[in-house]
């Protein structure tokens, strides 16, 4: 499950970071999400809920998903669009030169924590 | 009690694992070892290519396989047959392996006296694109039956690879599968793709693609460029 992996990940990470810092319990964790980053938020809090019971310094940590809007670029006419929207053809001119200028992310925000 | 505070993190939630799989590229530079990391779907062939490509080059080269499965055992005992050494890596009900896991392969297989360490990843083509695991190269299977259009379908894998295999090609007349078009929505992708049509089981092309690992293989491990013939 491809939610899972990525939930060890971030856990991983934040207990890096809690180390570093001296941090004795975490109770929010902030995600940045692309739209078409592949992963599917519900999922990701399904596993999160599940993983972080297993974590000393996450315990009852609340993971929070702020969404990134897809957007693409279409090379032949500079034009950006809605990824989400219209795929992979620009829907201002047809071509098919396009390519995503965001919405893939998967970024580790920041954290709260005591 | 302490007093709640906001640490900003604002990177990849990849890039601990990318630091990882770094420095295990550091380890095999010093050691003379390449690894290639093997993606491609279920039943794309993979095991038999591989047992192939051993045979071409196991004069040559020490070479070592590490199969990544959920569970069993079934292509570890395959490759055995063929006399290079072989473990297998049960990733535990995880899709992909990352650079941890990768890492500890390398050290159970013994892989600093070996020239050639092929990482056989799960059958899957989108979690593995996510994850470096400290391979040299990526090369990914894409069998005939599969369909021309796996490079719109499943795009991050192809940007992630070096190589691409296009295996099966003896029955391609049995199916609607266009080389032309895989070639275009490929390098649409990833420009730099490198593609080899094969088939391992009549050995038709087999030879342009172990001539092209052998060479990477030869660049990583002793820095020489060598004449392909």
């Amino acid at each position: 499950m491809h939610e899972l992996g990525i939930v060890f990940h971030i856990i991983k990470t934040v207990e890096r970071v809690g180390e570093e810092n001296g941090l004795s319990a975490v109770s929010k964790v902030t995600l940045e999400l692309g739209e078409v980053s592949g992963a599917i938020p519900r999922e990701l809090i399904d596993c999160w809920n599940w993983a972080v019971r297993k974590s000393e310094l996450l315990k009852g940590a609340e993971l929070v998903i702020e969404t990134i809007p897809a957007v693409t670029l279409c090379e032949s006419c500079s034009q950006t669009y809605e990824t989400v929207r219209y795929g992979r053809i620009c829907p201002n001119c047809g071509s098919d030169l396009t390519y995503l200028v965001q919405g893939n992310e998967m970024n580790l925000k920041e954290i709260q924590a005591c | 009690m302490d007093k709640v505070r906001i640490i900003e993190i604002r990177e990849s939630v990849f890039a601990d694992n990318d630091r990882e799989a770094d420095r295990i590229r550091e380890g095999l530079k010093r050691d003379k070892t390449f690894l290639l990391n093997l993606m491609s779907s279920p039943g794309s062939g993979k095991t038999t290519l591989l047992m192939r490509t051993i045979e071409a080059l196991k004069n040559e080269f020490d070479i070592g396989v590490m199969e990544a499965d959920i569970d069993s055992s079934v292509d570890a005992e395959k490759i055995a047959k063929t006399g290079v050494r072989s473990i297998q890596l049960h990733t535990g009900g995880m899709c992909h392996l990352d650079a941890g896991m990768t890492e500890q392969g390398l050290k159970e297989i013994g892989a600093s006296d070996l020239d050639l360490v092929i990482l056989e990843n799960i059958g899957n083509l989108i979690c593995p694109a996510d994850f470096d695991t400290g391979a040299v190269r990526n090369a990914m299977i894409l069998s005939v039956p599969e369909g021309h259009d796996k490079p719109l379908k499943y795009p991050h894998i192809f940007t992630v690879c070096d190589v691409l295999i296009i295996s099966k090609i003896d029955v391609m007349p049995y199916f609607d599968f266009d080389l032309e078009k895989v070639r275009e929505y490929a390098l649409m992708r990833n420009p730099k793709l490198e593609i080899f049509p094969v088939s391992a089981r009549t050995g038709e092309g087999m030879g342009a693609w172990t001539e092209w690992l052998k060479t990477q293989v030869n660049e990583w491990n002793n820095g020489v460029k060598l004449l392909t013939e």
